[in-house]
């Protein structure tokens, strides 16, 4: 698709430019993270799903505020802009958040034997929050009156936004029961090729965020053109209503019909 | 403002003594799903107990949709919303009011099946003040989450399936505070209860902050 | 006589609907306007913008000096709209929906009696829960209900459906009443043309905008004066 017409389709020179570098970034992270890197001493093979794991966890969060803070600017400055931003990034969120949810659970199986650990809260919060940005979503879906509607899920965002800190807080009153490897970003045991996978994982998913966020805002901003290009015709419609005994545009002055 | 919004109170308050929608056909389905959850779990008294703040909240939170909605309902059904929001009563106020209302409500209701639960599973209480104090907290976390949400789910036609699916995961950080807090209250489980108290107040307080915010915006268009 | 309605080219969308498409008028202190045209037309959208509760999408307009744009808020206690639902509580009885308005209007008991008694709810009906009113009687406790907000503007959607032959003519005298003390009123109804009083204005509601204005909308036998 070389076409020079920017406004028809949501690539731009930006985006290809992410295109590309995810282009040659995944390979190479699959390479590091698959073949150059070592091999947990207690975790295994099973460490190298935390390249991708713990990026995608941290940009789900991101997603998830960013909604967050779309809908206040939609709810404060009332622009399509914000809303469609919120919109955009919590599609990509409840995506970001479902893979964490798997390859959380493939980690899990090797490590704790079981797929699914209730009594992990960082895998039961995450739950939580993909539920509440599925309810957000379904609210986006439904048939309604699209500024009625924006405003409403404006409200479901922030709340699901602010739910991330409160979910983040609550770990710390369940620590004892938490299965997670809570520490091993923190004591210095990893190696250093570890850790630069690691970085490369968040720079990877953090390109990828940023490129879909970018085509999905285009398109949702188009959706939005589209449902304001047809209004002139619809007050033309509107107006056409009945007969054609619409020629006074000028009614008010008042001259008591007496 | 409080003047305002105990006028709305007391107004729900009323609506509900004369109709009894809530005493006469909420309640008795509470206490079905407590039942119900007994057949299903085998009548093993020992299993209930350890179940049993889990199933209580599980229980209110299913109630407290229907509770919802027929605050909703108030204002709905006959445009009465219409009026209300021409009467100068600000949007803060009227949400205070309902989310008040709604309190006192869910409150009966958890008296009532804290004590069919004590009774049928027959569990013994440890710390009434923890059982007192957490209920408080959750109950404010769905009340006033639940008046904004009803709204948020109104008149759109799909209130039925779309109330649970937005309203419950919202609440679910708040019914894992309070199922532990009634876990160590009730002595089944041994963590600190009290512990639960500091999310449970920030989740409330936070709903409440948001709501008082945001209500007046979705009211708009109802 | 100052103007209390004045909207210029308001174009109000319900959803994707365009309900109003460009309404121009302006109306005077303590004038009585009928608003007539087919169902559809934009008449209950008319009033229902006058009285803040709908958005403009554009267009200016302002109502009693507040900017339809800005302070839909500030305005809208001081508008008594009367919409095809009564907006009473089914579960209350007449009394206690009386009661509770007035507290949050701030009215008295004396004018709740007063407006009770105007309206023949006095008595047995007091205690009936509006659940079980008949049309008519919702309809008179809704305008009894306007009566105790004392709003400086009535907007009236089909005020006459459901009422009997008293029942018009008690609304009849009370929205006189009404402008005789500089309230402005709105009547949006198939079934009047002329309520008794003799510098009425009719406007006529087509396609969401004001067409032409009807030359001599009196009949003369709708008077109750």
């Amino acid at each position: 698709m070389q076409s020079t017409e920017k406004q028809e389709f949501t690539t731009s020179r930006g985006t290809r430019f992410m295109g590309i570098s995810l282009l040659i970034g995944i390979p190479t992270l699959l390479i590091f993270a698959f073949l150059l890197s070592p091999a947990d001493d207690n975790m295994d093979d099973a460490v190298r799903l935390i390249y991708v794991h713990v990026p995608m966890a941290i940009f789900a969060y991101v997603a998830i505020i960013t909604t967050g803070i779309g809908s206040v600017f939609f709810l404060w400055k009332k622009s399509r802009w914000w809303d469609t931003v919120a919109h955009a990034s919590a599609e990509i969120g409840l995506i970001l958040c479902g893979l964490v949810l798997i390859t959380g659970s493939i980690w899990g199986r090797p490590t704790w034997n079981t797929w699914w650990e209730w009594g992990d809260v960082r895998l039961v919060t995450t739950l939580v929050l993909f539920l509440m940005i599925l309810g957000y979503l379904a609210l986006r879906q439904v048939p309604a009156n699209p500024e009625m509607r924006a405003k409403r899920a404006s409200v479901v965002g922030i709340i699901a936004a602010v739910n991330i800190p409160i979910i983040n807080r609550s770990v710390e009153w369940w620590e004892n029961n938490t299965l997670h490897q809570k520490s091993s970003l923190t004591d210095g045991k990893l190696e250093n090729l570890t850790l630069f996978t690691l970085f490369l994982g968040f720079i990877v998913v953090g390109i990828s965020y940023l490129w879909l966020m970018t085509h999905r805002f285009r398109v949702g901003w188009m959706t939005t053109e589209i449902e304001t290009a047809g209004i002139a015709e619809l007050i033309e419609e509107r107006l056409n209503e009945g007969n054609s005994t619409v020629v006074n545009s000028q009614p008010q002055q008042k001259d008591g019909t007496k | 403002m409080f003047r305002d919004a105990w006028l709305v109170t007391k107004k729900d308050l009323l609506i509900e003594i004369r109709s009894r929608i809530v005493i006469n056909q909420i309640a008795p389905y509470t206490l079905l799903i407590l039942v119900l959850f007994g057949f299903a779990l085998d009548a093993d008294t020992e299993t209930l107990r350890d179940t049993g703040p889990g199933l209580f909240w599980v229980s209110t939170l299913l109630v407290a949709i229907l509770a919802i909605q027929r605050s909703v309902d108030i204002e709905t059904s006959d445009s009465a919303i219409d009026r209300l929001m021409l009467s100068g009563i600000s949007p803060t106020s009227i949400y205070i009011g309902k989310t008040i209302g709604l309190y006192i409500q869910l409150i009966i209701l958890e008296v009532m099946l804290f004590i069919v639960m004590v009774v049928l599973f027959d569990m013994s209480v440890e710390s009434y003040p923890l059982i007192i104090a957490s209920a408080i907290l959750t109950t404010l976390a769905i009340s006033s989450s639940g008046t904004l949400y009803g709204v948020i789910a109104s008149g759109l036609g799909v209130r039925e399936t779309l109330l649970p699916v937005l309203f419950l995961p919202v609440l679910a950080p708040a019914i894992i505070g309070a199922t532990r807090a009634f876990g160590d209250a009730f002595g089944r489980v041994s963590s600190d209860g009290w512990a639960w108290l500091g999310l449970l107040s920030v989740i409330a307080i936070v709903y409440t902050l948001v709501g008082m915010l945001t209500y007046g915006n979705i009211l708009e268009d109802t | 006589m100052s103007t209390v309605i004045n909207l210029d080219q308001s174009i109000v969308f319900l959803g994707q609907f365009p309900a109003l498409t460009g309404v121009t008028m302006s109306i005077d202190q303590g004038e009585i306007v009928l608003i007539k045209g087919p169902n559809g037309a934009g008449k209950s959208t008319l009033l229902h913008l006058c009285a803040g509760l709908l958005p403009m999408r554009s267009g200016t307009g302002t109502v009693l000096n507040f900017d339809l744009q800005r302070q839909r808020m500030e305005l809208r206690p001081h508008i008594g709209l009367l919409g095809h639902r009564t907006g009473l509580y089914p579960d209350l009885t007449v009394k206690e929906n009386m009661k509770f308005w007035a507290s949050a209007y701030g009215s008295n008991d004396n004018e709740i009696d007063k407006a009770m008694a105007f309206f023949g709810l006095s008595g047995r009906l007091e205690s009936v829960r509006s659940q079980n009113l008949s049309e008519g009687q919702r309809r008179r406790t809704a305008f009894a209900l306007l009566l105790i907000k004392r709003p400086s503007i009535w907007l009236l959607d089909e005020p006459y459906a459901g009422l009997d032959d008293n029942g018009r003519e008690l609304v009849n005298s009370c929205i006189l009443q009404a402008v005789e003390a500089g309230t402005t009123v709105l009547i949006a109804s198939h079934q009047i043309n002329n309520i008794g009083k003799s510098d009425q204005r009719t406007l006529q509601v087509k396609g969401g905008r004001i067409t032409i204005e009807p030359e001599e909308p009196s009949k003369g036998d709708d008077h109750v004066s």
